[in-house]
């Protein structure tokens, strides 16, 4: 798919880079890998410093005026989260006590899965489907459950356009499952899954349904109604927010019933020696003091992200993405993995250079400092089930522009000519 | 921002890439003295090292097999030409002092000669996430002569 003059000409500079110090103060560098990690803008680092000056104090406990507005902006951030992710409860206001703050989307997961299997009682026999494209985080905390549990661990397997079909929807999620964990866009194939088909064919067998969407929430509209999910796990460092702060959001009668994770400090009513009340949701998942500055620098983020609005971001992110399908399979020795309509492309776009190790890629560009991932990314059963054994990926995110994309293809062009002589 | 001062001309220079494209070691021995195998897992490097060590104790034939990027291939290329007519305890000190290069912990021009072509990899010591690469062979050769493996 071609992209119009007019669509070319609305990504060939980027408003965006200027509010990115590392952007701004490196024009030389070409960041293409935002799927593992986000840039951020300036006004998260100055909410990180902010924070410390300004309300530094343990949130929670102190019965004095700092520690209070400490805790007042942890809430106002939870509040902001909730809407950004459309969790509201049935007046229409956040839902701010739905959003547990984690380390990360893998402590995310690495919580539902230590907790629903007491919820649901998984056992021998019952069956927790996940799908071949997760990310480690999505597919070894369910492998280890399976293992100490007796349940069955079941995938979904997309076909070859990567489409999880609603044929293998209906033959994988049968009667014996009892939880669900997909992602919602996958790390290497770049693809949407379908979530709302899964999570209502999870219900309608009885399932749970938990959410990984790391690789959506930073880069479309997200809104929990709609997925129909029962869980969403996502990173704030993938959305421009800090590293260490982590996001888990549940139906708020399931956090309820889910027993606690970790246990300690904030997470408890009173304690005897023999027993302890868990203190209600979300205190019951946060044990111990939490990263305060790390959550309030990703209300900024968000804040951030808001000013233009998702949809408007998720558009220039299509254009980007299909723009560097297209450029990539303009090369005659690139062959990208995953679909060849950019437009499918979330972010990320899988490839190889024929012939040559998606490390020495990686290095090659890395010396004309465009900077590409390569390896497995995490997902390493989705190679092997591909006949892969690792590729590169480039990812985008709204404040790339066509110039960062016109040098990888010209760095791809270097890689090519030192392996075949040219240069 | 730290920039590695490697550059495509510095690491991937047309010496080193003609280890990638005409190894002279990458083959089947017959009659190895010595097989080991070694992995990367996470790159997905595989390599299987042989040598067979003469009755005077020297090293008289070196071979590999197997498949892996750039820098793992060209490294055990360079080093069964180095290490060919060399005793295993030499074969082991030039290992030793192959992974102290690639670790950045020796610079020294005059002592990294003693690795011939293979101190072209000197570079891999700003590049941290490459260095299991250039080691893989010899970290097997290393594993095979220090335990004596069997053919």
């Amino acid at each position: 798919m071609a992209l119009t003059d007019e669509q070319l000409l609305s990504i060939t500079e980027s408003p965006f880079k200027q509010d990115f110090p590392l952007l701004a103060n490196n024009p030389g560098l070409t960041f293409l890998d935002s799927a593992a990690t986000a840039q951020r803008p300036a006004v998260v680092l100055d909410a990180e410093r902010r924070f410390y000056e300004t309300m530094n104090a343990n949130p929670l406990r102190g019965l004095y005026g700092l520690s209070v507005e400490a805790t007042a902006a942890i809430e106002d951030a939870r509040a902001r989260i909730a809407r950004f992710i459309g969790a509201l409860d049935d007046a229409g206001k956040p839902e701010a006590s739905s959003i547990v703050f984690t380390r990360n989307a893998s402590e995310s997961l690495n919580l539902a899965a230590r907790t629903l299997p007491q919820v649901v009682g998984l056992g021998p026999g019952d069956e927790v489907v996940i799908s071949i494209m997760e990310h480690h985080s999505n597919l070894i905390p369910w492998q280890q459950v399976c293992r100490a549990t007796g349940a069955n661990l079941v995938y979904l397997r997309p076909n070859d356009d990567c489409v999880i079909t609603p044929e293998e929807i209906e033959a994988k999620v049968g009667p014996h499952a009892k939880i669900v964990s997909v992602t919602h866009v996958s790390n290497v194939l770049g693809v949407e899954n379908p979530i709302a088909q899964i999570a209502a064919r999870a219900h309608e067998m009885g399932a749970l349904m938990v959410v990984d969407g790391a690789q959506s929430v930073p880069h479309l509209p997200v809104d929990v109604r709609a997925l129909g999910c029962d869980l969403l796990a996502f990173s704030a460092h993938k959305l421009g927010g800090p590293m260490g702060i982590g996001v888990l959001w549940g139906r708020k009668e399931l956090l309820d019933a889910m027993p606690p994770f970790l246990t300690g400090g904030e997470m408890i009513d009173s304690v005897s020696e023999t027993d302890a009340v868990w203190a209600p949701v979300p205190a019951k998942f946060e044990a111990g003091t939490q990263d305060a500055a790390g959550s309030y620098a990703t209300d900024a983020a968000i804040a951030y992200l808001e000013r233009f609005g998702m949809e408007a971001l998720e558009q220039r992110e299509r254009l980007l993405a299909t723009y560097l399908t297209d450029q990539l399979r303009a090369l005659p020795y690139v062959q990208v993995i995953g679909p060849a309509d950019g437009s499918r492309h979330v972010g990320a776009v899988a490839f190889n250079v024929e012939g040559i190790h998606p490390h020495d890629v990686a290095s090659i560009l890395d010396m004309s400092k465009v900077c590409i991932r390569a390896g497995h990314h995490c997902a390493q059963p989705l190679l092997t089930w591909m006949g892969l054994q690792s590729t590169c990926r480039a990812s985008v995110a709204f404040y790339n522009d066509k110039a960062d994309i016109d040098r990888l293809v010209e760095g791809l062009g270097t890689v090519w000519g030192i392996f075949h002589g040219s240069l | 921002m730290a920039v590695s001062s490697a550059t495509p001309a510095s690491l991937y220079n047309p010496q080193f890439m003609d280890h990638v494209n005409n190894p002279d070691y990458n083959y089947q021995m017959e009659d190895p003295t010595h097989v080991h195998e070694g992995i990367n897992p996470s790159c997905g490097d595989d390599l299987v090292f042989s040598v067979r060590i003469g009755d005077d104790g020297r090293i008289e034939e070196a071979a590999y097999q197997g498949h892996g990027c750039a820098i793992s291939q060209a490294s055990a290329d360079m080093m069964s030409d180095l290490v060919t007519d060399r005793t295993p305890q030499e074969a082991l000190e030039l290992c030793d002092l192959f992974m102290r290069m690639v670790k950045g912990e020796v610079t020294d021009e005059d002592e990294l000669e003693r690795l011939e072509d293979a101190a072209l990899l000197r570079d891999i010591a700003h590049m941290p996430a490459r260095v299991k690469c250039a080691e893989l062979a010899w970290r097997t050769l290393s594993e095979m002569l220090s335990k004596d493996g069997e053919a």
